[in-house]
């Protein structure tokens, strides 16, 4: 039992802290998001600099061979920065489907370049009517020779506008949501058939819907076993889950450092509000859902690789459940105890608000995660 | 960071879980997890089982019994005792008054209670809040006046719980009636069987008996019996109570409670189905399973933090606040599963044993007193309101 973190990791969170304060200040970040991609290629570059591109992969690979720790001591930094960059696409999602599921040949080919910060991927797997049933995939991928003819539409790629390539789910064989059957696919993103209509969400990131018709895949580009994918998608996603704990506890923990300091220094009456007993419960309340929301975000960390997938499913579940209503109480209350201030796109804290709302209608929102956490039998086994 | 438990905390958790099965009387076990009253003789018989086997004060000084346990084993210990499920050592001695004698005690204070509270030979009370001094604990009147080698006492205690067993109790009394609210007071030690102590019961509405008034009517108390300096008192309360905060938040217990809830959920039927196979309600179970967890992992990162610091850590008010509230949570919903059969009242008055056989499933008679019983932990031990008080000063600088 030891929660300290060891020489590197404590290096590693502060040059990213540091990076981040010297260069991400919320002007900056306003900047970033009017750039042709909606985030920054120089700080891009500076992340493949301090190797947070490379984060979790082999060191043959140009990784630093990081495990979850690493990626919750990074995403919860870029979660206090309020970071735009496709970290969390690339790294996290594609950078996990490939490091867990693609053959030698794939790594190699492909993870240096993310890792160099030359490749941007996205994961290509929601479809408008899956929701956040991640067996749910209505796209086909139909063989011709040693080919695929992949058939379909996604929905909410994350960062799918300005990606190089995208990782597609299509489904080989079974019902629309089945977990046999399903394949993953690296397509680039300008090959014949693909087309992509990029938008801005409401946290200040991008995404895209992508539509492909009749796209050719070759036999190289098949990542994993065909039709085999969903519990190698069911891994990723669930370690990406852990990784978005970390940034939304960033990104709690910045809301309430703004609201205590505002609460010290705002005077209304003739005194700091923060005098008042009401509100200084109400910031009670707020750090005990945030201290709640690390603790999780730490044992969805633990979690993140247990190769039981029961376990970690029930874990991760527990986690996303927490991270959904702390954020939201400590998302609403920061808004309120700022008043009018913390209405205003001008104010840092209404975007954290935003980015925190969003994460939890990521892969499920705490109601989705918490049915499945019941239906399989809650965290407490009987004696 | 590595929030596994090493092989060598894993296989003292398994030794401890070990000894809880086979020592643990399985009377008391039954009435532990059935949420029934425990009497006088179920706690001292198994804090002599406890003492027996060299566990009852595991966190005290080598000297006086303890083992040198980690911060992290300690936090096993209970967590197995609390799950086995197994009474607490009484902790009026082991977590208050003891630790304060070993803090603050003479030599002759610590050789003469010490042992005695470890076996408990002595049943210690808690003679701090008064009628006009619950949360505001300072403004207490009850008054010791010097007459000679010896204090006499005045004044009246109350939320005593269990005086009634007692043979020693603990109490904050004003020596200086000119000082300060928090100045002029002092912990006196009182033999429970000095003339001039009355104590009446105070049923509360679980029909329960477990607290007290406490009276001193010109209660002669020798001087040897104060604890530290005179009008030091206050300090040495606080001590005591920043130690109390850190045991409260019970997780263990509410781990067995929440077993409990899933065996008697299993048992209670919904139309042609078990009620544990009704979504809402395994919901429901679900999400205070989540706070457990939550308030877990903060339990632990408070425990792993203490090898760094000696004195009580304010994250110990979350730990209260959460820790209360989930009991709560879950003393609902024992109320709830049993539905209608909250109703039948199986207690008689004057608070006996009921003897006659259940009016509806066996299971069900404790809860309802049980939920209203346990509205007291979120009011003792400071309540969470005041708690709120403390993170918002002592955290937030607010």
């Amino acid at each position: 039992m030891d929660f300290s973190f060891t020489d590197e990791q404590r290096l590693l969170k502060e040059s990213v802290e540091r990076l981040l304060a010297d260069r991400y200040s919320f002007e900056a970040r306003q900047r970033f998001m009017d750039e042709p991609t909606g985030w920054s290629r120089a700080l891009w570059q500076s992340y493949a600099e301090l190797g947070l591109l490379g984060l979790p992969f082999e060191d043959k690979h140009g990784g630093i061979g990081g495990g979850p720790v690493e990626t919750m001591i990074v995403m919860e930094a870029f979660g206090r920065a309020l970071a735009l960059e496709p970290f969390f696409a690339t790294v996290v999602l594609a950078g996990g489907l490939l490091r867990r599921g693609a053959d030698e040949a794939m790594r190699a080919a492909v993870i240096p370049k993310i890792a160099r910060g030359d490749l941007v991927l996205a994961f290509a797997h929601a479809e408008r009517q899956s929701r956040y049933d991640l067996a749910d995939v209505a796209t086909t991928a139909r063989r011709d020779g040693a080919d695929y003819i992949l058939d379909g539409a996604k929905s909410l790629v994350i960062h799918g506008d300005c990606a190089d390539k995208l990782i597609v789910s299509a489904r080989l064989a079974g019902a629309r949501r089945d977990r046999d059957g399903i394949g993953l696919f690296v397509v680039d993103a300008d090959a014949a058939g693909v087309s992509r209509r990029g938008y801005p969400t409401v946290d200040g990131l991008r995404a895209a819907e992508v539509t492909l018709a009749g796209v050719r895949v070759g036999p190289d580009q098949v990542l994993g076993e065909p039709g085999k994918a969903f519990p190698l998608i069911a891994q990723v996603v669930d370690a990406a889950l852990a990784a978005l704990a970390a940034e939304a506890v960033g990104a709690m923990a910045a809301m309430h450092e703004m609201t205590v300091e505002y609460l010290r220094t705002r005077k209304q009456f003739g005194v700091p509000i923060g005098n008042f007993q009401v509100l200084q419960h109400r910031a009670a309340e707020m750090l005990i859902a945030l201290e709640e929301a690390r603790s999780m975000a730490f044992f969805a960390t633990m979690m993140a690789e247990e190769p039981d997938p029961t376990e970690r499913r029930k874990a991760i579940a527990a986690a996303k459940v927490q991270i959904g209503r702390s954020g939201r109480f400590v998302g609403q209350q920061a808004i309120q105890l700022h008043g009018g201030i913390g209405m205003t796109m001008e104010y840092k804290v209404g975007h954290y608000f935003k980015r925190v709302t969003m994460i939890d209608a990521m892969f499920g929102d705490a109601d989705h995660h918490l049915a499945e956490l019941a239906r399989l039998g809650g965290l407490i086994a009987d004696a | 960071m590595d929030l596994r438990f090493t092989p060598d905390e894993i296989a003292f958790r398994d030794e401890v879980r070990a000894f809880m099965c086979a020592a643990l009387p399985a009377p008391i076990r039954r009435k532990m997890v059935e949420a029934r009253r425990l009497e006088k003789h179920d706690i001292v018989t198994w804090q002599r089982i406890l003492n027996a086997k060299g566990w009852a004060v595991p966190h005290w000084p080598a000297a006086w019994g303890g083992i040198g346990w980690s911060p992290v084993k300690q936090y096993i210990f209970h967590e197995e005792l609390q799950q086995a499920p197994a009474p607490d050592p009484l902790p009026f001695g082991v977590n208050m008054v003891g630790p304060v004698i070993i803090a603050f005690g003479s030599e002759a204070q610590k050789r003469r209670y010490l042992p005695r509270i470890a076996n408990l030979d002595d049943w210690w009370c808690q003679g701090f809040s008064e009628p006009g001094a619950g949360s505001d604990l300072a403004s207490l009147k009850t008054t010791a006046r010097r007459d000679g080698d010896a204090y006499i006492v005045n004044g009246q205690k109350t939320w005593t719980t269990t005086a009634q067993y007692a043979d020693w109790i603990f109490c904050l009394v004003r020596t200086d009636p000119a000082a300060k609210k928090q100045q002029g007071i002092s912990f006196l030690l009182i033999d429970m069987k000095t003339p001039g102590i009355t104590v009446r019961p105070i049923q509360t509405i679980d029909g329960g008996r477990e607290v007290n008034e406490v009276f001193f009517d010109d209660v002669r108390v020798p001087v040897e019996n104060r604890v530290g300096e005179e009008n030091r008192g206050w300090d040495y309360a606080k001590f005591l109570l920043g130690n109390e905060r850190t045991g409260i938040a019970r997780i263990g217990t509410s781990k067995a409670r929440i077993r409990r809830l899933k065996e008697i959920a299993a048992l209670e039927r919904v139309g042609d189905k078990p009620l544990i196979d009704d979504e809402r309600f395994r919901m429901k179970i679900a999400a205070v399973e989540v706070e457990l967890k939550a308030l877990e992992m903060t339990q632990l990162r408070v425990v792993a933090a203490a090898r760094d610091r000696n004195e009580p850590d304010p994250a110990s008010s979350i730990l209260k606040i959460k820790g209360s509230e989930i009991q709560q949570a879950v003393s609902e919903l024992l109320l709830e599963a049993i539905g209608p059969y909250a109703l039948p009242q199986e207690t008689h008055d004057d608070g006996d044993r009921w003897n006659e056989p259940p009016i509806g499933p066996e299971w069900a008679g404790p809860l309802a007193p049980h939920y209203f019983n346990w509205r007291k932990v979120s009011i003792y031990g400071g309540s969470n309101e005041i708690q709120k008080n403390i993170i918002a000063k002592a955290i937030l600088g607010l």
